[in-house]
């Protein structure tokens, strides 16, 4: 067993900077990965960081836009805390070197984003992720973190109470991707899952391989409720063939959407007649796919973005790696002509339900960056928050696990008595409900019922069950092959959960991941080596990825409104009266339990009153 | 030599040893067994879909603890050949399709992650970023030279991470500007003196390609002293972590083992111009130990 005092699940930039945070505090902290940090998705962030560093801007009007942005369904006091800690983290990452943009004066620069009322957004280049995500891990190797590369954690050590909120969290489940060797880590004071995103659900995304839904998911089975899973962020200018991102900068420095009969559909066709191109994502998403559906799109499939305007000076000097990356993955000259986009899976604004400290209803167990929701981004996050996000609450959650005086939280976490509950009348869960099916090897992640409840005994107690679980998998000499599992799972949630739903698409999407889970209890690994067996990790993965899939499809057919990013067509507007809600799905023993805790609008200095989102 | 085809993977004894519990159980089994054959059906049916142009890909393969695939051999698969089609594209094809143990990293899938490095045709690329239709055919892919292998694809990268480290990668400022939201100012001209340096992704290329390093195990090689470089001509860095640098790569196994040879920075992904880099270092070090004459 290993044993640290916080222990930090993922190596992209929440992690890193919670690893950093906790060691501030005099922590022995560790960093576990199943990539190497530099390889984390954070990297391929492009845009910027939006903080209110100059004259004329305030962390008010950034927590308001970020507040309207998400259509109200955020909670105050974290967007209240986000807005107010941007800045000094942003200067912060500036003292540690990152290379950002620069104004004549010698100042990082800012520019305008989607959804802003000041542009704010600082970068570096169009690879801002890139740049932090390497700055951050230099800060890490200068301190000495130890940090176990290529080691999958597969579950949370968690005491069985009933209630969750009663639960302890003593480390986490790891094997070395390398050899095959399963171990506890003891986790002394915290863990915090910064596990990243969960695009690879969909099957047309922006999100690495690697984004599976880990933490996510493990934590759901030990207990802690999804918060808003529905709110799925379609991000508008992806390329068609790859997915690849091509960043709002483009926009934001004056790119412009054509259909293909030349229009600038923004502004002809009404969509957005005061930002146009620089509406909120999910605004832009809906034009160009309205734009498509009815006839207008080019190949029936994607819009034009065009930056030739803006001159090569100024696209080498910001947009650079926009260049390269329509050059490399579409063929495309962009200082040519114009590139093909269309919108793809791009974020969860959804995640682990955790405090603004990071703290999840299970002691000991925290969460940040994109696996959380805190909630910042409600129902759509603006272009340029994430970043940010990964460091405010990163930092926050690191020096609460490392056992930092902390205010009382404001945001409460955990399921509650009282709670209004809801039924969806459609099969979820596993599969014939009957708990006999359930079969250890395809399932996994439950809390342990240990007889010795000492810490060292529940982790150790939880790497067992893990141990039986792998050596099942590996033992089955037939079955289904995950990845057929996983592609038809993908494929049924860009047909079904995508930026437009439909209430039978939702049931339907309902119907294949229930069938995805069936076919999952034969799953088996072909691979029978110890040695870097990816085939056994994705196989894992898979698993995650069906329960994040079923907690997006269910909490979007149970919210019969539009709001954000989640457009129904049976239910055309907004509804404040039923809908300030946050959707929670709780695990309930293999049974996706779904409630609903409200949205808090009261924020430190002034209450968000909802009005009309026009852009 | 083996040659994967989809036919290899059809089940063969998945009705000879069911101990089958429950109604339950045996329903699914049931369904199973249906499933397999519709999908033999298909995968039959499939052929026709490689109607259409397809490419010869040899992939290394090598596992040291499976009997059979502890010899390094090559393996060829069949895949449809696509628009757009990248290296790793196929990769994924072909592991998908016909064998779920073919082992490689990947990630980004879009030349960020820099987990997916090489050697295509006998030069380093990143697969994610490699065009099939760039290529000869048959694509042959191995793992990148000079490197450990731990199996097929993947190369052991500790010592390209240890020599990375030895460089000493952080930022180490003498002083801060007073105020807690004031940044350190930096002129465009010196930020575009680095930039190019800051694009390293940590793919390994460069190392793989560079004799010197093949010979010399500690030589620190163009990503690590690229990384110095970095630093070193940042205007915002403290001199002291400046001097100290430059002691670090001017040593024997630094940049004067250089030989100008170019091939890391012909095979950099991101276009680094490392031999540059590396001269320019070079002549800072003779300039340095000018002043202490």
């Amino acid at each position: 067993m290993y044993e640290h005092d916080v222990i930090v699940v993922g190596g992209g930039g929440a992690g890193l900077r919670a690893a950093i945070a906790a060691h501030e505090e005099g922590a022995d902290v560790a960093i576990v990965t199943k990539l190497h940090p530099v390889r984390s998705h954070t990297g391929a962030a492009e845009g910027g960081i939006n903080a209110a560093l100059r004259d004329g801007d305030s962390w008010e009007d950034h927590a308001y836009d970020t507040m309207k942005g998400a259509d109200y369904l955020s909670d105050a006091p974290a967007v209240d805390t986000f807005a107010q800690t941007a800045p000094e983290e942003v200067i912060q990452l500036e003292h540690w070197g990152m290379p950002f943009s620069r104004e004549d004066d010698g100042r990082v620069s800012q520019r305008p984003f989607g959804g802003l009322s000041f542009p704010r957004t600082t970068y570096a280049g169009a690879e801002t992720g890139h740049h932090m995500l390497h700055t951050l891990y230099e800060q890490v190797v200068k301190r000495g973190i130890e940090v176990y590369d290529e080691w999958y954690v597969s579950q949370v050590a968690v005491t069985d109470e009933d209630d969750p909120n009663e639960r302890d969290c003593h480390g986490v489940v790891a094997w070395d991707v390398q050899t095959g060797e399963i171990a506890g880590f003891r986790a002394r004071e915290g863990v915090v899952l910064a596990t990243g995103g969960l695009g690879q659900a969909f099957d047309h995304t922006t999100n690495a391989v690697a984004n599976t839904g880990d933490g996510v998911a493990i934590a759901y089975r030990a207990g802690v409720p999804m918060e808003d899973m529905e709110m799925i962020q379609f991000h508008p200018t992806t390329l068609p063939s790859t997915g690849v991102l091509i960043s709002e900068g483009v926009r934001g420095e004056g790119g412009i959407l054509y259909n293909s009969e030349g229009e600038r559909f923004m502004f002809e066709y009404g969509y957005a007649t005061n930002d146009g191109e620089l509406a909120s994502r999910d605004v832009v998403a809906r034009a160009e796919l309205t734009e498509v559906n009815e006839g207008r799109g080019v190949e029936d499939e994607y819009v034009y973005l065009d930056m030739r305007h803006l001159g090569e000076e100024r696209i080498t000097d910001r947009l650079e790696n926009i260049l390269h990356l329509a050059e490399d993955f579409e063929g495309v000259n962009g200082l040519e002509e114009p590139m093909p986009v269309k919108p793809g899976q791009h974020y969860a604004m959804g995640g682990i339900e955790v405090n603004e400290h990071g703290e999840t209803c299970i002691d000991g167990l925290y969460a940040a960056g994109e696996c959380a929701c805190v909630s910042l981004h409600g129902a759509n996050r603006l272009g340029g928050n994430a970043l940010p996000e990964l460091i405010v609450f990163g930092a926050r959650a690191g020096r609460h696990a490392a056992g930092a005086d902390m205010p009382e939280p404001k945001i409460e976490t955990g399921p509650y008595d009282d709670a209004e509950r809801e039924e969806l009348g459609v099969p979820v869960g596993a599969p014939d409900g009957d708990a006999d099916a359930v079969e250890p090897a395809a399932d996994g992640g439950e809390a342990v019922d240990a007889d010795d409840r000492s810490p060292d005994a529940v982790v150790e107690a939880t790497a067992e069950a893990e141990r039986e679980r792998i050596d099942t998998l590996l033992e089955r000499e037939d079955g289904v092959n995950h990845a057929d599992v996983r592609s038809d799972l993908q494929e049924s949630m860009t047909a079904n959960v995508n930026v437009f739903r439909e209430e039978e698409g939702l049931k339907q999407a309902l119907r294949d991941i229930q069938r995805a889970r069936e076919r999952y209890q034969d799953v088996y690994v072909a691979d029978k080596s110890r040695t870097f067996n990816t085939d056994l990790q994705h196989t894992i993965e898979t698993r995650n990825l069906l329960d994040v899939a079923e907690a997006i499809t269910m909490g979007a057919l149970a919210r019969d409104e539009f709001r954000g990013a989640h457009w129904r067509k049976e239910h055309q507007e907004r509804k404040d009266d039923e809908w300030l809600k946050h959707t929670m799905v709780s695990w309930n023993d293999g049974e996706p339990e779904l409630w609903y805790r409200p949205a808090i609008l009261e924020g430190d200095e002034q209450t968000y009153e909802p009005k009309e989102r026009s852009y | 030599m083996s040659t994967q085809t989809p036919e290899t993977e059809t089940e063969t004894e998945s009705e000879t040893e069911q101990p089958a519990s429950s109604p339950h159980q045996e329903r699914r089994l049931a369904e199973k067994r249906e499933r397999a054959e519709r999908e033999a059906a298909e995968e039959a049916a499939d052929a026709t879909k490689f109607d259409g142009e397809t490419l010869e890909l040899k992939v290394f393969r090598y596992d040291p603890e499976i009997e059979g695939k502890e010899e390094p051999r090559f393996d060829s698969f069949t895949v449809p050949k696509e628009q757009g089609m990248t290296v790793l594209d196929a990769l994924i094809f072909a592991r998908d399709e016909y064998d779920s143990s073919l082992t490689f990293r990947h990630s980004c899938r879009q030349a960020v992650c820099g987990s997916d490095a090489f050697f295509v045709n006998g030069q380093q690329r990143l697969g994610c970023q490699t065009q099939i239709s760039e290529l000869d055919t048959p694509v042959r892919v191995e793992p990148l030279p000079h490197q450990d292998v731990v199996k097929d694809l993947v190369v052991e990268m500790d010592h390209f991470y240890d020599q990375m480290e030895t460089a000493q990668p952080f930022f180490d400022p003498d002083d801060l500007p007073e105020g807690e939201l004031e940044e350190q100012r930096q002129s465009r001209e010196n930020r575009e003196k680095i930039k190019l340096s800051t694009r390293c992704i940590w793919c390994g290329a460069c190392m793989s390609s560079c004799n010197i390093a093949a010979g010399d195990n500690k030589y620190l090689g163009p990503a690590a002293i690229n990384k110095a470089y970095r630093f070193y001509m940042d205007e915002r860095e403290g001199e002291q972590k400046r001097q100290e640098r430059l002691e670090i790569i001017e040593q024997e196994h630094g940049v004067w083992r250089c030989q100008t040879q170019f091939s890391c920075t012909n095979v950099c992904p991101k276009d680094i111009p490392l031999t540059e880099h590396i001269q320019e270092l070079k002549r800072e070090a003779v300039k340095q130990n000018l002043k202490f004459w």
